[in-house]
C-alpha cells in the first residue's frame, strides 16, 4: 500500500478540498482523515451509512475521592500542570490533567486514583470495497498523536490489499502532524501564496524534512497573489523540492464543497487544475514501481 | 481585558481580526498563541524585539548514585525511562511531571532544562507584540503558550488580543482558559460551520462570554450566519469577501492601517466587542 | 539462549506481529530446552513510548535476541544498551524464523523507524 499524506502548515489552504478531489480521481479504496481535532473530510465523501465507532482512550486522568481527602494540599503543590482545583473540595481538572500520577504518588490518604479516560472517538466507514477511517478528538484533549496513529492503523487493517491510500492531514507542525508522517510514502504540501502562507510553508517543510519522506509542493488559489506564488516556486527550487503545480482560486470550488461535492464533480477551473496536480503526484508517488 | 480570537477551522481570519483589532485599539497588546505557525509578527514587524528561550525540565541521572531499582521506570506513565545496564532518559517523550525525581530512593535523579521554543517581545508603535514559536519537531506547544501568557503584563494595556491556534485541542484550551471574552471567527462554508460548532461547544464548556464575526461574507445564504441565528448567538460584525482586503492580508499589511474604509470596519467590530464586554461586566456586578 | 518474537496470539502457530511496541504478546523460545513460553506485552495500552516499554519487558525477561519485522529507534536504543541483538524476521510464520535464526541465516535489523506520535526517534 502506498500512502500519500496531504499537509499544509497553514490552515485553510485547501487540504481537504484537494484530498477529496484526489480520492475521487483515484477512485481510492482507502482514505483517512488525520485532522482528528477538526475533521472535515466526511462532509464531502458522501457516505450515507453509519460508521463503526470505537472509544479512544488517551492518558488516564486523576480522580480525587472527597471522602478520603484530608485537604493536606500535597497534590496541588506537586502538580506541574495546575490540574488540582480547590473549590470547597479538592478536584482534578480533567482538561489540565496530563495523567502523570504524581498526585496519586504523593497523596498520604490514598484519595487519588488514575482512571481511564475517553479522549475521542474512532470511526470506520466500510462498504463497496472502500474504507474511510476518521476520528474526532474530544475538545481540550491531548494525545492527538496516538489517535492519529489509531486512525491510520484502522485504515490499514481494514484495507489490507489496497494499493493506494490518501490521507488528509491537519494544520500545524505539532504532534498530530508528526504522527501522521510516520510510515507514509509521500507528502504533498498545499501552499498558500501569502506572507503567512510562505512562513508556515517553511516550518512544515522543516518538520517533514526530519522524517526523510519524499515531499512535493503545490500552490492553491495561486492567482490571489502572483508575486508570492512565484516566491514559493523559487523556494521549492532552492530547497530542491518537486513543484507539482498550481490551482487557481475558484468560486465554483466553494459552491461545490458547500453542496458536499468535490471540485472534480463539476467542470470548473480548479477541478481541471487539480487533475493535473493529481496526475503528477501519482507519477512521483509510484516512481520506482508500485508498492 | 483579555479577548481571545479563535475558530475551529484554520484560515478563517483569526490573525486578520486579532491583528487589526489590536491595531485600531492602539494601546493594546497582541499575543500570538499559534506557536506552531505564528503569523501576527509578520504583520506588525515589531521593533526592539527581545527573545527568551522556553525550556522544559527533564530528568538526568547521576549513575554513581543509581542502583538500578527501576522505581522511576515503573512510575513513568509516559514510558520516558528505561533501564539497561544504566538508566536511559527519552527527553522528547518526557512530560516534565517531576514524578521520577520524587520516586527515586537514592536521590540519583535531578532535573535539567531542555529548550523547546522561544518567546519574542517587541513593539509596533503603540501596540505591544508578543509571539511564541515552537521549535519544528517538538510535539507540544503548551509550555510555550504558558510562558507567553505569563509574560503579559495586564496593567500595560487596556486590551489584550490573543490570537489562538486553530482547532479545539489542548493548545487552544491553554490559550483561552484565562480569556475574559471570546470572538469566534467563521467562514461561510460547510467546513467552517462544522468547525465553528466545535469551538462554540468549547467556549460554552468553559463558560466564556462570546460572539461571532462572520468573515469572507458573500451574497446569498451564509451557513455560518444561519448557525448563529438559530442559536441566538451575538454576531459582532460581518467582514465582506473583498479582494483588496484579501490582497492586503496576503501581503501581511495591516488593512486598518492602510485605509480608512478598513479602519472603520474593524473599529465597528471593536466597539461591538467592547459593548458586549461592558454588558457582561454590568451583568456580573 | 532465549529469543523473543512478537506474536498475535498465544500459540506457536501464531503469526509474527507486524509491530514490536504494540504486539499483544511475545513468544519466548529457549534454543537449549526448545521450550516456548508467552509474555503479555503491557505496552500495548500505552499512550506513548510503547516501544520503550516493550523493550524493557524484553530486557527484564532474560532475553538474548529479538526477532521482529520492524522496530522503532527508541526501542532499538534500549535493546542495544542491553546488548540484545535485533534480527529481522523473513516470514510470517514463527517456526520459519526460529529455524533461520538457529541456522544463522536471519539478517540483523539495521533500519529503525521514528516514534509514532510526536516523540523521539529520527
Amino acid at each position: 500500500m502506498k500512502q500519500l499524506l496531504i499537509l499544509s502548515g497553514k490552515g485553510g489552504t485547501g487540504k481537504t478540498t484537494i484530498a477529496s478531489a484526489f480520492i475521487k480521481l483515484a477512485e481510492a479504496r482507502a482514505y483517512a482523515d488525520c485532522d482528528v481535532d477538526a475533521p472535515n473530510l466526511h462532509l464531502i465523501t458522501g457516505w450515507n451509512t453509519e460508521p463503526e465507532k470505537k472509544d479512544y482512550y488517551g492518558l488516564p486522568k486523576a480522580e480525587i475521592d472527597p471522602e478520603k481527602c484530608t485537604a493536606c494540599d500535597l497534590c496541588r503543590q506537586n502538580c506541574r500542570f495546575e490540574a488540582i482545583l480547590v473549590e470547597g473540595e479538592y478536584q482534578a481538572d480533567p482538561f489540565a490533567c496530563e495523567g502523570c500520577g504524581v498526585c496519586e504518588f504523593v497523596c498520604p490518604a490514598g484519595a487519588v486514583t488514575m482512571v481511564p479516560a475517553v479522549a475521542g472517538e474512532l470511526m470506520l466507514y466500510t462498504g463497496g470495497e472502500k474504507v474511510f477511517s476518521t476520528a474526532q478528538l474530544k475538545m481540550g484533549s491531548g494525545t492527538s498523536g496516538k489517535l492519529v496513529t489509531e486512525v491510520k492503523k484502522q485504515m490499514k487493517e481494514a484495507a489490507a490489499g489496497v494499493q493506494l491510500a490518501i490521507i488528509d492531514g491537519s494544520p500545524g507542525i505539532g504532534c498530530p502532524v508528526i504522527a501522521s508522517l510516520s510510515g507514509v510514502d509521500m507528502v504533498l504540501v498545499v501552499a498558500e501564496p501569502s506572507v503567512s502562507g510562505i512562513s508556515d510553508l517553511q516550518r512544515i517543510i522543516d518538520t517533514a524534512a526530519k522524517s526523510g519522506i519524499k515531499t512535493a509542493v503545490c500552490i492553491n488559489k495561486f492567482d490571489t497573489n502572483m508575486e508570492k506564488a512565484e516566491e514559493i516556486e523559487r523556494f521549492c527550487q532552492d530547497r530542491r523540492l518537486p513543484f507539482i503545480g498550481k490551482i487557481p482560486f475558484d468560486t465554483d470550488a466553494v459552491k461545490a464543497v458547500n453542496n458536499g461535492q468535490t471540485i472534480v464533480d463539476l467542470d470548473c477551473a480548479s477541478g481541471r487544475a487539480v487533475k493535473e496536480v493529481y496526475e503528477r503526484t501519482m507519477e512521483l508517488l509510484f516512481a520506482g514501481g508500485a508498492g | 481585558m483579555r479577548i481571545a480570537v479563535l475558530s475551529g477551522k484554520g484560515g478563517t481570519g483569526k490573525t486578520l481580526l486579532a491583528v487589526n483589532l489590536a491595531a485600531v485599539a492602539k494601546n493594546a497588546t497582541y499575543i500570538d498563541c499559534d506557536v506552531e505557525e505564528p503569523n501576527g509578527h509578520l504583520f506588525f514587524k515589531p521593533e526592539g524585539v527581545q527573545e527568551e528561550i522556553v525550556t522544559v525540565r527533564v530528568p538526568q541521572v547521576e549513575n554513581e548514585r543509581c542502583n538500578g531499582c527501576r522505581k522511576c521506570v515503573e512510575f513513568c506513565n509516559f514510558n520516558a525511562l528505561a533501564y539497561a545496564k544504566e538508566l536511559i532518559v527519552f527527553e522528547e517523550i518526557c512530560h516534565s511531571c517531576g514524578g521520577c525525581i520524587m520516586t527515586c530512593p537514592e536521590k540519583a535523579l535531578t532535573e535539567k532544562e531542555r529548550a523547546i521554543g522561544i518567546v519574542q517581545k517587541g513593539t509596533a508603535g503603540p501596540v505591544r507584540v508578543l509571539t511564541g514559536m515552537l521549535n519544528p519537531g517538538e510535539p507540544s506547544g503548551v509550555p510555550v503558550i504558558k510562558k507567553l501568557l505569563a509574560e503579559e503584563n495586564p496593567e500595560a494595556s487596556k486590551e489584550i488580543f490573543l490570537d489562538s491556534p486553530p482547532g479545539s485541542a489542548c493548545i487552544v484550551m491553554e490559550s483561552i482558559k484565562d480569556a475574559d471574552y471570546c470572538i469566534l471567527v467563521a467562514e461561510p462554508t460547510i467546513f467552517g460551520v462544522h468547525n465553528l460548532n466545535m469551538v462554540y461547544e468549547l467556549v460554552r464548556l468553559l463558560k466564556k462570554p462570546f460572539g461571532v464575526v462572520l468573515n469572507k461574507c458573500l451574497a446569498g445564504e451564509n451557513p455560518a450566519e444561519k448557525f448563529c441565528l438559530e442559536r441566538k448567538i451575538k454576531i459582532l460584525g460581518r467582514i465582506p469577501f473583498d479582494q483588496e482586503l484579501g490582497r492586503l492580508n496576503s501581503n501581511a499589511r495591516i488593512a486598518a492601517a492602510e485605509s480608512e474604509k478598513y479602519a472603520a470596519l474593524f473599529v465597528d467590530i471593536l466597539e461591538a466587542v467592547r459593548g458586549e464586554v461592558r454588558h457582561e461586566t454590568v451583568a456580573d456586578s | 539462549m532465549r529469543i523473543a518474537i512478537p506474536v498475535e496470539e498465544k500459540t506457536s502457530a501464531a503469526n509474527v506481529c507486524s509491530s514490536f511496541g504494540r504486539t499483544p504478546y511475545f513468544l519466548i523460545y529457549d534454543t537449549e530446552t526448545k521450550e516456548s513460553t508467552f509474555l503479555d506485552n503491557s505496552a500495548v495500552a500505552s499512550a506513548g513510548g510503547a516501544g520503550i516499554k516493550a523493550a524493557q519487558t524484553i530486557i527484564d525477561n532474560n532475553v538474548g535476541a529479538l526477532l521482529t519485522p520492524r522496530c522503532g529507534g527508541n526501542a532499538a536504543a534500549v535493546l542495544q544498551a542491553a546488548e540484545i541483538e535485533i534480527y529481522k524476521t523473513t516470514s510470517p510464520a514463527v517456526k520459519d524464523n526460529i529455524e533461520a535464526f538457529i541456522a544463522g541465516e536471519l539478517p540483523l535489523l539495521k533500519e529503525f523507524h521514528a516514534g509514532f506520535h510526536g516523540r523521539g526517534g529520527r
